[in-house]
């Protein structure tokens, strides 16, 4: 279990350091920042074992999260509390910053000691818990509001409090993928796959049971094999394959194991439905087409061309192309038709961003660079041009097929409720090999 | 060096650096750096051409990039430039870029080292220096190549600066340290040692730290320092503290200087020139004297410098070890360190104290501290310390302080730091056997050191103990019965209870008289901790019991009981099944007669001398123990590798393994030589332990052959004579290396005795094993390759050179031309004596390993002595025949001082060793040994008579030996002074 938890600013000082067992000492402290925040080579892996005493680490832009344990524990349960940890400190105070920390540093000690007990994660529900957490203070409730809270924390649905009432009941769904891909010179997929997470946010009065539905292949293909059968026909071509899938703690996990339905009473408010990874059949938005040409030893020639490839009405936005140029780079002249471009020396890369891209169009930039003689034999590694985007759709092929609401005690029925669904695909590691 | 002038100073450097300083994180940093790498990469393309200050401007940002952990990898071209600027700011960045970031690049050397040869030859001071240091500072081989025959003419030129001198000096220094072979030794060095006159102090340091290193290597050439430096010293050390102006450091004159002058003192022995040591010698009671003097400053600076010369001086003391007065009086100096305040004093105290005791000069005043330093080893807190103190202890320790001392370290050792407690242990058991007068006394310090520290007890030392106990029959008995009390302790160490187990199986009938402790009570005390035992230890318990068997046959049933259970009979480990089962059946088969025939009391150890010693001495490394200890130690070491480790293990103990089973292990002690007989062939590791544990098994079988001169070895032998006519030994040995310089040496370790490492060094260890009838003898080579690759053509030839051809007749049978890397061979070499002879046979080997030939010679240990069959006579006798052989060229006669301690075993030990009977009652006075054998020869026998008469007080030995043939007298006289 967690022994203590602590949190470093970029410079290695401590903002907040809560120590739950006895077998974590106060050097335990300086163990962590000496040998990983001050290290000599970077620390890449997030679990460091210093003294028998394992220390797990997240980073969240300058700011470490560190969980430290002597014992041994599970590491996926320590990292997932750390994450929810992220989370329920965004949900308070916005940005995780230095100073945001400095100046809610009482808020944090209370959450963290509600949220682990004695090293021992507890209810990390922001909704739950922001309904006796709050920064006002919770002097005025009386004592049924109070014993409201208890049974709420200690009841079956903890993530939802009773009585919550809205004039207008609405649903709001986003799909957000992320691609992934490393693509060779030629134009072979060496690995792609996309990791996306359903995220909901959800205004609706009572204790509503919703069930939500897409087109995963398993569901598909039963109801297909229940049901009509032309309609599986149909839609099988468009179901998609999921690897694997988590949910929020809300959905029921034994419904979801005999009948593959996704059900469940929502968390007021915004939360993460499930997250899931597919790696077939996968859309790539965008081809990257690279052709680079040394001559001699003094200069270089790059021709990049991307194409994108999906359907001409939807507009990708955003899109940033990252093209590295070697370390003994001594000048850079650009060209491109479409969008910006610029050699910025300080990460050795020609930045060429485009704001707005139609489907099915194409667009190119040629480079010359000139370089400074070396003494080292070592030949440029040519690292991979990467590259950012963000279209309106899911890469993966994923599609909402229904989200049901039932409230059987208030009068108001699935039609009543307003439902928003909104496809979001972004890249994520978007690399081609030159 | 003149500082960066304002108005000179790098803005763009300045604000790059401030810049990196204050980025947030890594990442900033690495953007900036790379930002500015760009910046510096397209003002270097070389468009237009850069005036020296951005040059040097951007020479220093990438260094300052470097030095930040990044790599670079242009600008060298641009500080290379910067080499041949005029002005010295530009130069010295240059200088400084290359001295950081040179690598190995052809193109680049050679320009630097053309820059480096202009500033060199410039004349201008400033960058003479700037270029020796750089020399120093890159000191690759490349460098010394160009620049070595430089340096010294710029050093010892007349016309050159003090300052460049210095530089010069330090960095010759270098260039010596890094690739001695390309400094060539000439006529500079002369006027090197000259330096030492110089006026200026700085090129007097620099230049001394420049001969010390070289005279470590060629002393001859640098003699004529020594007194210079003695002039030199005493010139600082009589000036006043005012005297030398900027080289007063707190008041103390020159001290870097003075402690370099007396390190390089103790380069050579004492000056011989009386006027030279005679000043010396006062210098040395100045120094010693102004340690008295009240400190002239309170700061610590003062007593450093103070302390620092002072200790030094100490050591040149010890160093010539020559002068009683001066050694007693640093004794006393020291004395006062050891209750100082500063435990790095105290430290230092001890330190040099250890050396001083091994000096007969200074041994009795060192003993006068004895309280004070066992007052340390209790309350020092630095445990480096209180190792120091124990160290320093065991120096000091003697016959008159021994037991004393024993009972310090003991009780320290119960509370003593684990880092040190084995040594200490080590130490407690040398120390007891050394200065043991009593040897009850031995055994109760012994046993107690296995019950406080059992853990850290190694086997050499309960082996040891052992064989004193057999050795002697006067504490037997108290051995027995002191063991038998340590073993009714509850928890009882292993260790204790192998030596209990021994102890009680040998000689457990000593104390069965004793109700308390009658032999049931004895078997049921030691196989209460037979369960708690590891395999070997189990071992050693049956072998004890079998041996109650013998001792007391009232316990037979039990014991047969005990040896039939499951446990022991059908035991998981093949070594005690096979034990329980075979005394089982020995039990229960054999008449008491033949029981008490093979279970006999073991026979007394030939006496060697302790093999912990080596233990220790491996442990820390030469040096560490003092001097007259290690000479001792290479004559105890020589006889170790002997086998004096294993000795348990090989003459063993209970013959009944060679008489009923095959089993070559069932020795008490010969645990840990595993399976013996030459049945697989043998790791490197282990081949010392191989030769010897064979010698045990097959000893009888060895003689047998030997009785009745075969035919085989008979012919082979008869031919011999033809065969070497044909060939000559000159021909034979035509391109064989010379004898090795130790060969002498190596020849006397070997008269007392026939077998033991003949030779080792890196590659190759030679085991020998011989035996001798008659007049003939057989030796047995073994050649282990202590390598990993394989030995190819390897050939030995033995030859006889000169006169001794017609005397001794060797046949060496031919050895297999492969040795596989870690095996061994072995060579059969036939011995037959034909006359006397006073030479030794020649070995030479030749072989390759790894493509390079290895030629070595060696001479074979046969000595005329060999050859000896004792001959038993009455008092009466022997003054008789003394009295026939009283013609002057009959007698020869050598009186030496003792080089070893002059104990009675050993002495006794060596002379059975020799070959002649030692006969006990014939000389009136007991303290003398005689001795009568016959040398055997094909030609004739020549009878031999010994008196060996050692004076105690004198440590003198007189040493005669009449023979009927002169040559015999001389020869044996020659070789037996060499032993004792």
């Amino acid at each position: 279990m967690i022994g203590g938890l602590f949190i470093y600013n970029h410079k290695g000082e401590v903002l907040i350091s809560r120590v739950y067992r006895d077998d974590i000492g106060r050097n335990a402290v300086d163990a962590f920042r000496v040998n990983v925040i001050h290290a000599r080579q970077q620390v890449r892996s997030p679990v460091t074992n210093i003294a028998r005493t394992s220390f797990f680490h997240v980073k969240r832009s300058n700011i470490w999260l560190a969980a430290v344990t002597k014992q041994n524990v599970n590491a996926a349960m320590v990292f997932e509390f750390l994450y929810k940890m992220c989370d329920v400190m965004t949900a308070y105070f916005g940005k995780i910053s230095e100073e945001n920390i400095k100046n809610n540093f009482v808020l944090i000690y209370e959450l963290l000691d509600e949220i682990l007990d004695f090293g021992y994660p507890q209810n990390s529900e922001t909704g739950a818990l922001k309904t006796f957490i709050t920064q006002q203070g919770i002097k005025g409730q009386t004592k049924e509001e109070q014993s409201q809270i208890t049974s709420q924390v200690t009841g079956q649905i903890g993530w939802r409090r009773e009585g919550i009432k809205y004039r207008r009941n609405e649903l709001f769904l986003d799909v957000l993928e992320s691609v992934n891909l490393l693509m060779s010179p030629q134009g072979q997929v060496l690995s792609a796959h996309v990791s996306g997470r359903v995220v909901m946010k959800s205004y609706l009065s009572g204790m509503p049971e919703c069930k939500f539905g897409m087109n995963d292949k398993i569901v598909i293909d039963k109801q297909g094999k229940g049901g009509t059968t032309d309609d599986a026909g149909k839609s099988g071509k468009q179901s998609i394959a999921i690897d694997d899938c988590t949910f929020h703690q809300c959905v029921r996990l034994s419904k979801f194991d005999s009948e593959r339905s996704i059900s469940f009473i929502p968390p007021d408010g915004e939360y993460e439905l499930m997250r899931y990874r597919t790696t077939k059949d996968i859309i790539l938005p965008f081809r990257v087409i690279p052709l680079v040409r040394e001559v001699g030893r003094t200069k270089l020639e790059v021709k990049v061309v991307i194409k994108s490839n999906f359907k001409p009405s939807l507009l990708a936005q955003k899109i940033e192309v990252r093209i590295p140029t070697p370390l003994n780079t001594s000048g850079v002249q650009v060209i491109c038709m479409k969008g910006k471009a610029k050699y910025k020396a300080s990460e050795n890369a020609i930045v060429w961003k485009i704001k707005r891209m139609a489907g099915m169009k194409e667009s190119q930039i040629s480079a010359e660079i000139e370089l400074l003689p070396t003494n080292d034999k070592k030949k440029w590694a040519r690292p991979p041009i990467s590259m950012n985007f963000e279209v309106p759709f899911a890469p993966s092929g994923l599609k909402v097929r229904y989200l049901k609401v039932f409230e059987s005690k208030l009068n108001y029925s699935d039609h009543d409720v307003i439902k928003w669904v909104r496809y979001i695909g972004r890249s994520g590691i978007y690399e081609t090999r030159c | 060096m003149p500082a960066v002038s304002k108005g000179d100073g790098m803005r763009g450097l300045a604000v790059f650096i401030s810049d990196i300083r204050n980025c947030k994180s890594k990442e900033a940093e690495i953007k900036r750096i790379n930002k500015e790498l760009a910046n510096i990469r397209s003002k270097f393309k070389g468009d237009k051409a850069l005036d020296g200050y951005s040059k040097k401007k951007y020479v220093c940002k990438l260094l300052f990039i470097f030095l930040l952990g990044h790599d670079i990898d242009f600008g060298h071209m641009e500080a290379v430039n910067l080499l041949s600027s005029n002005k010295y700011t530009e130069k010295q960045i240059g200088y400084l870029f290359i001295s950081v970031l040179v690598n190995s690049n052809s193109e680049l050397i050679r320009l630097i080292n053309n820059a480096i040869k202009n500033d060199l030859s410039s004349r201008n001071p400033t960058f003479m220096c700037l270029a020796l240091h750089c020399i120093a500072n890159v000191g690759s081989r490349e460098m010394a190549e160009a620049f070595a025959g430089e340096i010294p003419r710029i050093l010892v030129a007349g016309d050159t600066m003090d300052s460049v001198k210095q530089s010069a000096a330090l960095c010759l220094l270098r260039l010596y340290k890094t690739s001695p072979d390309l400094v060539l030794m000439g006529e500079w060095t002369s006027r090197v040692v000259h330096l030492l006159n110089d006026q200026h102090m700085g090129v007097v340091t620099a230049a001394i730290s420049l001969i010390t290193c070289l005279s470590q290597k060629n002393p001859d050439e640098f003699k004529t320092c020594v007194s210079l430096a003695v002039s030199r010293l005493s010139r600082i050390v009589s000036s006043a503290s005012t005297d030398l102006q900027d080289y007063t450091y707190y008041f103390v004159p020159a001290p870097w200087l003075s402690c370099k002058l007396l390190r390089l003192l103790q380069c050579y022995p004492p000056p011989e020139d009386g006027a030279v040591k005679g000043r010396l010698v006062e210098c040395l009671e100045t120094i010693l004297n102004k340690a008295q003097e009240p400190p002239k400053s309170k700061k610590v600076q003062h007593s450093n410098a103070k302390n620092a010369i002072l200790f030094e001086a100490i050591s040149l003391i010890i160093h010539y070890d020559s002068e009683p007065n001066l050694l007693v009086r640093a004794c006393n100096q020291l004395g006062q360190f050891l209750q100082h305040r500063e435990t790095n004093l105290r430290y230092l105290a001890l330190e040099s104290m250890c050396t001083l005791a091994s000096s007969e000069f200074s041994h009795e005043a060192v003993k006068t501290h004895i309280e004070t330093v066992i007052n340390a080893l209790k309350t020092e807190r630095d445990v480096s310390v209180r190792q120091r103190a124990a160290d320093l202890l065991y120096a000091m320790c003697d016959r008159s302080n021994a037991k004393q001392i024993v009972a310090e370290m003991l009780s320290y050792l119960e509370t003593a730091d684990y880092s040190i407690r084995e040594e200490m242990v080590l130490k407690v058991a040398i120390l007891a056997e050394k200065y043991a007068v009593d040897y009850s006394w031995y055994v109760d310090t012994i046993l107690n050191l296995i019950r406080i520290a059992g853990d850290y007890v190694s086997e050499e030392v309960w082996y040891r103990v052992i064989q004193i106990v057999i050795n002697r029959d006067d504490v037997q008995g108290y051995a027995a019965k002191t063991v038998f009390e340590a073993l009714q302790a509850p928890a009882c160490h292993e260790n204790m209870v192998k030596v209990g187990g021994y102890i009680l199986g040998e000689f457990g009938n000593l104390i069965a008289g004793d109700p308390r402790s009658s032999p049931l009570v004895q078997f049921n005390l030691l196989h209460s901790k037979f369960h708690l035992c590891s395999v070997p230890t189990r071992a050693l318990l049956l072998s004890a019991y079998i041996k109650f068997i013998n001792l007391f046959p009232e316990t037979k049933s039990t014991i047969q009981e005990v040896l039939r259970s499951d446990s022991q009979i059908r035991n998981s480990d093949v070594e005690l099944q096979q034990r329980a089962v075979e005394y089982l059946k020995l039990s229960s088969i054999a008449s008491t007669d033949v029981l008490a025939t093979v279970l006999e009391e073991m026979p007394p150890f030939p006496e060697r001398e302790s093999s912990i010693l080596a233990k220790l001495k491996k442990k820390k490394g030469p040096g560490a123990v003092s001097v007259n200890e290690l000479e001792e130690g290479k004559r105890e070491g020589g006889e170790l590798n002997g086998g004096g480790g294993e000795r348990g293990g090989d003459n063993s103990t209970i013959a009944a393994s060679n008489a009923s089973t095959p089993s070559p292990s069932a020795d008490l002690l010969g645990l840990r030589t595993g399976p013996q007989v030459s049945a697989a062939p043998p790791s490197a590791g282990s081949l010392l332990v191989d030769v010897f544990s064979e010698a045990g098994v097959n000893d009888d079988g060895f003689l047998r052959d030997l009785e009745p001169p075969t035919e085989s070895s008979d012919s082979l032998l008869a031919e011999g004579p033809g065969d070497s006519d044909s060939a000559p030994p000159s021909a034979v040995s035509e391109d064989a290396a010379p004898p090795l310089p130790e060969s002498n040496e190596l020849l006397n370790k070997f008269v007392c005795k026939n077998n033991g490492v003949l030779f080792e060094n890196q590659l190759l260890q030679i085991g020998i094993k011989s035996e001798y009838r008659q007049n003939l003898g057989r030796m047995y080579l073994f050649y282990g390759n202590k390598t990993s690759v394989q030995f190819v053509t390897f050939t030995t030839t033995v030859s006889c050179p000169g006169e001794l051809h017609p005397q001794l007749n060797v046949q060496a049978k031919p050895v297999e031309p492969l040795i596989e890397g870690g095996a061994q061979v072995q060579q059969v070499i036939n011995i037959e004596c034909l006359g006397d002879f006073c030479e030794a046979p020649l070995l030479n080997i030749k072989f390759r390993y790894g493509g390079a030939l290895q030629n070595l010679s060696l001479k074979l240990p046969v000595t005329i002595n060999k050859f000896f069959q004792p001959t038993e006579m009455a008092s009466h006798d022997f003054f008789q025949r003394w009295k026939q052989l009283s013609q002057p060229q009959q007698e020869a006669q050598k009186i030496f001082k003792a080089s070893h301690a002059m104990d009675t075993e050993v002495i006794k030990a060596k002379l059975l060793g020799l070959g002649m009977a030692l006969l006990e009652n014939v000389d009136p006075n007991p303290e003398n040994f005689v001795c009568a054998g016959v040398i055997q020869t094909k030609a004739q026998q020549v009878g031999s008579l010994l008196r060996l008469e050692p004076n105690a007080q004198a440590q003198m030995y007189r040493l005669t030996l009449r023979s009927s043939k002169d040559t015999v007298s001389k020869r044996l006289c020659e070789l037996l002074a060499e032993q004792f």
